[in-house]
């Protein structure tokens, strides 16, 4: 009774809250590979609810019946155990959980096998359908506290958003450059391990455009918490485009359009591009920035304001304590406007 | 030392170098509440802190500190020394024997593991606490700046080195100081499943040794285990961690579920049932537990084989487990059930204990993890089963032992009120933690953003959590208001068991004549088949009980120095502290100490005053 009566509230939230926001709950999956592991939570939630109304029935049958009542001082008889009783409530858990673990061992080797990895390639072992799949690789390299994306096939680098084209096998190849992190797009595939000197493969598909929200879910320092990306799922023609401009962007695309943002370039490679690459210049220990002004998030959280750019540029230790940036306070504040505008010409999907 | 100058003794002193098993049981007890208060108000900060998104209460740095000490304080200092503190006060007790095995090893155990959690906490004024986690994982740990993980490395080390000293001591009691008539077959089911922790102790134990002399030799000595630039592997810290961690679980609650099968009978009137099968799933269980570490590591990428066979292995402990559910449930069934407090936290702990037990399963399933892992999901299941388990376990065992150890019993209403307190504050943090985390909410997050469907369950968790903590505060008004409730001490409950033959407070010597057994519930039989009182299985005589020493403290202490000198680099501390510890095994091993013998007048005056 304890129970039920303690479900009331929790279940009036759900209706409330739902199952969480789209594409970021692992409740509402976007993709096949998601689905596979809702099907199979909703599975062994079934098999545990009944588990749980035996137990609970019993239990509040027993509460009942055998509660001691006001001047009832009987010894209850003494019992020993009952063998039958023992194997039925051994058989019986054996039974349920061979239901679970068939389809979930099944699902673990699915999930497994990426279907085109380089093994099976260099085996020449692949059959023909395999090899000629659609898929796009991407290795995945976590850093202290951001993502970087980059597409081997395409020579192109991006960070903190991944594209991806939709419907096509995204194979990504998880690399860490100091402490663990983990890689988690809940609504379109469970996690796996970026781990320092380890690579680890996962694959996931996602038959929807859209914006999924991803996070980092081992504790990697102070701003574990911040450590969020974006999975940006586009239809492949766009993909082609977007991947293709990030390679190389054409010129039309990295001149400047005023005098200001002319100067803003100066000050980009002046202070920035030792570690932030526009198309391919420029270093790798902060995100590639070719195409800053596409991007849905500033720094993987903060609204892609100019005040916050800004901001960040300043002072980036104050919004993600522990990351690799210097505070940019030397710099004059037109020396900053015109990065800004600088920086907001960058962009790779003209229209 | 003679009987009457062992009896004079100053009180500081007395429990300073007491190596009677009863008053080291209170030193853990004590020692455990102070550092679950210390645990409990690490978790309520952080909880205030997740009470709003984007909120600054604590600075995301602190609150990885937080979260750190909450878990290793938790686990290692207050989870543990609790359930010791009953282990060492009652197992002597239940099997009808004086002391335990090796006395002085028990006091050693005690300092150091006090040791241990004191040098732990002193990384909070020592510029910052440890900040990678209780799980320390490789190389977070390893290139951690500052002193923290060197202190969370020696603390859990010298803690460590007790834990397993009284593992060792709790093993030999338990086989060689057992009562005539009391045949393993015949022990109480908390003897039993608190021997079969010993066990998981004795094997786990020393991977985490291993795992953390590794890491102390990585970041105290520039050794390289685990950094990758110079050919480390950082995995093998998790599968160290896990070989000890996952075990670890299980020796936390084996002792509880032995509690509520001690607290289910005695207030169901009504003996175990199914006890053989009880105790075999005891044994499974304890087995089942090193099988199956590396479901902690199913993201880690060892592979669909390993994961597999580490899923099937580990929904198998559910067998067990369930075993004992159902084995309580028929306990309970045609019984006459009485609602205590004790009784309300082993009923209490059925339903909830199920809960976590069922989301373990799921957790199980290695694909479906792969969602799970990592996020709050995860933080609900293993609250569930701690909690619901471990922490219940001990309410139970307060409220049922209190009476027996500290001579008066506590005031049954606030005790209600505690219960249904915590039982509600409890399902209230934790039950929403299951949807928060598939939901999108990670694991060890300083804070989270606004906008994402998460700020009314984390809400409610807290407000869940301010309730526990009030809980808690009515736990320590009942202990301070009941003192008074002296009467009927020795047996209060109609037990069943040894101990609750003795006399309370209980003598020294615990026993004036080793009790005869003669059946499982020796005392139960004695009382409606016998006539209610033990046989002695000898004539009352002299009792040779051991000296008192202050020598444990100054070995641990001496630990303790030694390992400031390591954490700072001060080798010459380092050396005095190691000298401090070796003097005073070196007078342990050379002085002569027989002990001292009670007389026969002076037992059997205390066993017809008492009476």
């Amino acid at each position: 009774m304890k129970f039920i009566w303690r479900l009331i509230p929790v279940s009036f939230i759900l209706l409330i809250t739902g199952c969480g926001v789209e594409n970021l709950s692992a409740l509402d999956p976007k993709g096949p590979v998601a689905e596979m592991q809702y099907s199979l939570i909703q599975l062994s939630l079934y098999i545990m609810i009944a588990v749980l109304v035996v137990v609970f029935a019993i239990y509040i049958f027993v509460l009942f019946k055998f509660r001691d009542k006001p001047g009832d001082t009987h010894i209850p008889k003494q019992v020993h155990g009952n063998r039958t009783l023992e194997i039925i409530w051994t058989t019986i858990p054996i039974i349920l959980l061979l239901m679970l673990a068939v389809p979930n061992v099944m699902d673990t080797f699915t999930l497994a096998d990426v279907g085109v990895g380089e093994e099976a390639e260099e085996s020449g072992e692949a059959d023909a359908e395999d090899a000629e799949r659609d898929h796009v690789r991407i290795e995945v390299t976590a850093n202290q506290f951001w993502w970087e994306f980059n597409y081997p096939d395409y020579d192109a680098t991006a960070g903190q958003e991944m594209y991806i084209p939709t419907d096509t096998r995204i194979i990504v190849e998880l690399q860490s450059s100091d402490v663990i992190h983990s890689f988690w797009v809940p609504a379109l595939a469970g996690k796996q391990d970026n781990i320092p000197g380890v690579q680890n493969d996962m694959w996931f598909e996602a038959p929807e455009e859209g914006v999924y929200q991803g996070k980092c879910t081992e504790l990697c320092g102070p701003s574990h918490w911040l450590m969020d990306f974006r999975v940006i799922a586009v239809d492949p023609e766009t993909f082609d485009t977007w991947a293709t401009n990030m390679s190389e962007p054409a010129e039309e695309l990295l001149e400047p359009e005023s005098e200001v943002a002319v100067d803003g370039r100066a000050v980009f490679e002046e202070s920035c591009i030792t570690c932030h690459a526009v198309g391919q210049d420029g270093g790798n220990i902060g995100p590639n920035l070719t195409n800053y002004s596409e991007r849905e998030v500033l720094a993987g959280f903060l609204d892609p304001t100019d005040e916050n750019l800004e901001a960040w540029i300043r002072n980036p230790q104050e919004y993600k304590p522990g990351n690799e940036m210097p505070s940019f306070d030397s710099l004059t504040d037109d020396e900053v406007t015109a990065l800004i505008e600088y920086m907001n010409t960058l962009k790779v999907l003209e229209n | 030392m003679s009987y009457e100058k062992a009896q004079s003794k100053n009180v500081i002193w007395d429990w300073l170098t007491t190596v009677d098993h009863k008053k080291i049981g209170i030193l853990y007890l004590a020692a455990g509440a102070f550092f679950f208060a210390v645990g409990g108000l690490e978790a309520i900060l952080m909880r205030i802190q997740l009470m709003f998104p984007e909120s600054s209460f604590i600075q995301a740095q602190t609150f990885n500190e937080l979260l750190t000490m909450h878990g290793t304080t938790m686990v290692f200092l207050a989870a543990m020394p609790l359930l010791f503190g009953f282990m060492n006060y009652m197992i002597p007790l239940q099997i009808g024997a004086r002391d335990v095995a090796f006395p002085f090893l028990n006091a050693l155990g005690f300092w150091l593991f006090l040791f241990g959690g004191i040098l732990l906490n002193v990384s909070w004024f020592a510029g910052g606490a440890p900040d990678a986690g209780w799980t320390a994982y490789a190389p977070l740990s390893s290139e951690s700046p500052g002193h923290g993980l060197d202190f969370y490395v020696l603390g859990l080390q010298v803690s460590g080195i007790g834990t397993l000293i009284g593992g060792i001591n709790f093993l030999v009691t338990v086989i060689n100081m057992r009562a005539p008539g009391m045949s393993m077959m015949r022990m109480p089911l908390f003897t039993w499943s608190s021997f079969v922790a010993s066990m998981l102790i004795l094997f786990a134990f020393p991977a985490l040794t291993i795992g953390l002399l590794l890491l102390m030799l990585e970041r105290l000595f520039g050794a390289t285990y685990f950094g990758v630039d110079l050919g480390g592997n950082v995995i093998i810290w998790q599968h160290l961690f896990w070989i000890f961690g996952h075990p670890e679980v299980y020796i936390l609650i084996l002792p509880a579920f032995g509690i509520f099968s001690e607290v289910l009978p005695t207030f169901a009137k009504k003996r175990l049932f199914g006890y053989s099968a009880m105790v075999f799933a005891t044994l499974i269980i304890g087995f089942l537990g090193f099988m199956v570490w590396a479901h902690h590591m199913f993201t880690v990428g060892i592979g669909p084989v390993a994961n597999a066979i580490f899923a099937v292995a580990t929904m198998a402990i559910a067998v067990p487990t369930g075993i004992k559910i159902f084995n309580w449930l028929l306990t309970l069934w045609g019984g006459r059930i009485q609602f205590t407090t004790a009784n309300l936290f082993a009923l209490g702990f059925i339903p909830t204990f199920v809960m976590g037990g069922v989301t373990g399963v799921m957790l199980a399933a290695s694909a479906a993890d792969y969602q799970f892992h990592d996020t709050y999901f995860v933080v609900a299941h293993f609250h569930y089963v701690i909690i619901g388990g471990t922490v219940f376990g001990l309410f139970a065992g307060v409220f049922y032992w209190w009476p027996k150890i500290f001579g008066y019993r506590l005031n049954e209403t606030l005790g209600k009120v505690f219960f249904w307190l915590f039982l509600t504050g409890f399902h209230l943090t934790f039950f929403v933690q299951h949807f928060l985390g598939l939901m999108g909410m990670q694991r060890r997050v300083a804070s989270y953003l606004p906008g994402q469907g998460l700020d009314q369950l984390n809400f409610i968790s807290t407000i869940g959590a301010f309730l526990m903590g009030v809980a808690f505060i009515i736990l320590l008004v009942t202990i301070f208001t009941s003192m008074k409730n002296t009467t009927n001490v020795s047996d209060p409950w109609d037990g069943r068991t040894l101990e609750w033959t003795t006399t309370t407070p209980v003598p020294e010597y615990n026993f004036a004549q080793t009790p005869l057994v003669r059946e499982l519930d020796a005392f139960w039989y004695e009382k409606y088949e016998g006539d209610g009182k033990m046989k002695a299985a000898e004539p009352i005589g002299d009792i040779h009980m051991p000296n008192g020493s202050i020598l444990p403290l100054i070995i641990a202490f001496g630990l303790f120095v030694a390992s400031f000198g390591l954490i700072y680099a001060v080798y010459p501390l380092a050396i005095v502290g190691l000298i401090i510890s070796f003097i005073g095994m070196f007078l342990r091993s050379v002085k002569e100490d027989h002990g001292y013998h009670i007389p026969a007048e002076a037992v059997k005056r205390d066993k017809d005053g008492g009476k």
